[in-house]
C-alpha cells in the first residue's frame, strides 16, 4: 500500500473561517466530527446544518436541499473518512448534475474522530479523481491559501457541481460543539427559509 | 360525504386503474417531488412516470441509504419526496436510519417485498422476513399493502401521516400484490 508523502500545511479551521467568510445566503452541510466543529467555529449560523450522526450521507444530503433550492447555494463541508464511507453518493451526484451544489472534503488523511488512523486517501486513493470521474463540473484539491480564496468565489459562483480537496494538517484542534438537538436543527433551517415547522 | 363513502368513491374511482398508476397518481396528488430510486421491477412503472412527470426529479442511487439523507436535505429545503426500493435495499439504510429518528424528519419508503410466498430465490429470503422488523426497530411505522383495491387509500394515508404528522412511513407492496417473478422464460 502506497503512504503518500505530502506534507499538508493549511489549517482546517483557518480554511473553514476562509470558505465561510462573507457567506450571504449559502446552505451548508456538515459532515459529523472534525468538520461540524470547524464550522461551529467559524460562526454558528441557521442556514447550517451540522451532522452529527448519518456517517456518509453529507453530501446526498447536500444533493435532496440543492434540488429542492435551486435558486440557491448549497456547500457540504465534510471530511474524508465520512466522504469515503458514502462514496457512491458523488457517483449519485454525478447522475444528477445539479450546479448548484458543492461538495468540499477536509481531507486529513485520517479518522480524526476515532484515533487517527489513517484514511484510504492516506493510502493512495484519489477522491478528486472519484469525483472527476463522476462527471463533477469542476475539481479542485486546494494545497495553498490561494487556492482557498478561489474555492470560496467557486462556492458562490461557479456552475457545479463541484468538488474540492482541502489537504490539511492532520491534527485535532479544540471541539467547537455545535448544537446536537436534530430536531431544533431541522426547525431553525426550515424556519429561516421561511418553511413551515410543525 | 362521510370518511367511509369517500373511500368507497375513491376505489370505484380506481376500480379500472392499474394498481401502479393509482400509486403514481397518489404520490402526485400528495405533492411528491423527489423521487431517489434502487431500480426495481415492481417499481419500474412508477419510475418510468416520475421521469417522465414535470415537477418530479426521479434519480438512480448505488445504494439505498443514499435515499435517506437526499430526502432529508429535500425536506429542509422545503420538497417532499418518497425512495422506493427492494425489501434486501432495507438491511443497507439501518444507520442512516437513525437520521429520522434523531432529527424527526418526515419520511416516506415504497418497497417492494421479495422472499415472501411465491419466491424462487432462497436467497431473498432472509432480508424479506427481517424487512418489517429492522424497520419497526428504527421507529419506523410499517404499512403493507396485499391487494390493488388498498393501493390508493394507503399511499394517501401515508403521505398524510408522514408530512403532516412528522412520522416515518413504510409501504410494503407484498409479493401477492407483484405477483411472481417469472423465471421460466
Amino acid at each position: 500500500m502506497l503512504q503518500q508523502e505530502i506534507a499538508a500545511q493549511l489549517d482546517r479551521r483557518q480554511a473553514v473561517a476562509t470558505l465561510l467568510r462573507d457567506r450571504g445566503d449559502l446552505l451548508v452541510i456538515t459532515g459529523l466530527g472534525s468538520p461540524a466543529y470547524d464550522a461551529m467555529a467559524a460562526g454558528d449560523h441557521d442556514r447550517t446544518f451540522y451532522l452529527w450522526g448519518a456517517m456518509g450521507g453529507a453530501a446526498m444530503m447536500g444533493l435532496g436541499l440543492a434540488l429542492a433550492r435551486p435558486q440557491e447555494r448549497v456547500a457540504v463541508i465534510t471530511g474524508d473518512g465520512e466522504q469515503l464511507m458514502g462514496v457512491g453518493g458523488l457517483l449519485t451526484i454525478g447522475a444528477v448534475l445539479p450546479k448548484n451544489l458543492a461538495v468540499v472534503v477536509l481531507d486529513n488523511r485520517h479518522y480524526g474522530e476515532t484515533g487517527m488512523q489513517p484514511s484510504h486517501t492516506a493510502l493512495g486513493i484519489d477522491l478528486v479523481g472519484i469525483a472527476r470521474a463522476s462527471g463533477f463540473a469542476w475539481c479542485h484539491s486546494v494545497t495553498d491559501p490561494r487556492g482557498l480564496e478561489e474555492l470560496r468565489s467557486h462556492l458562490h459562483e461557479a456552475q457545479g457541481p463541484g468538488f474540492a480537496s482541502i489537504l490539511v494538517k492532520p491534527d485535532s484542534p479544540s471541539r467547537a460543539l455545535p448544537p446536537r438537538d436534530g430536531v431544533e436543527l431541522k426547525n431553525r433551517f426550515r424556519r429561516q427559509l421561511g418553511l413551515a415547522t410543525i | 360525504m362521510n370518511e367511509d363513502e369517500m373511500q368507497a368513491a375513491l376505489r370505484s374511482e380506481h376500480a379500472q386503474t392499474p394498481w401502479q398508476d393509482v400509486l403514481f397518481e397518489g404520490l402526485k396528488r400528495g405533492g411528491i417531488r423527489q423521487v431517489p430510486y434502487v431500480p426495481d421491477a415492481g417499481h419500474s412503472h412508477v419510475i418510468r412516470r416520475a421521469q417522465a412527470e414535470v415537477g418530479m426529479k426521479a434519480y438512480p442511487l448505488t445504494t439505498e441509504e443514499e435515499g435517506i439523507a437526499a430526502l432529508c436535505g429535500a425536506w429542509l429545503g422545503g420538497e417532499r419526496g418518497v425512495l422506493l426500493m427492494q425489501s434486501s435495499g432495507v438491511g443497507n439504510c439501518i444507520n442512516m436510519l437513525s437520521l429520522l429518528a434523531s432529527c424527526r424528519f418526515p419520511f416516506l419508503t415504497i418497497v417492494t417485498m421479495r422472499g415472501e410466498c411465491g419466491e424462487f430465490n432462497p436467497w431473498q429470503v432472509p432480508m424479506g422476513r427481517a424487512t418489517p422488523a429492522v424497520l419497526a426497530a428504527m421507529g419506523v411505522t410499517v404499512h403493507r399493502i396485499d391487494c390493488a383495491e388498498d393501493v390508493a387509500n394507503t399511499i394517501d394515508l401515508a403521505i398524510h401521516d408522514a408530512f403532516l404528522s412528522e412520522q416515518q412511513i413504510a409501504v410494503l407492496l407484498s409479493q401477492r400484490l407483484l405477483g411472481r417473478k417469472n423465471w421460466t422464460d
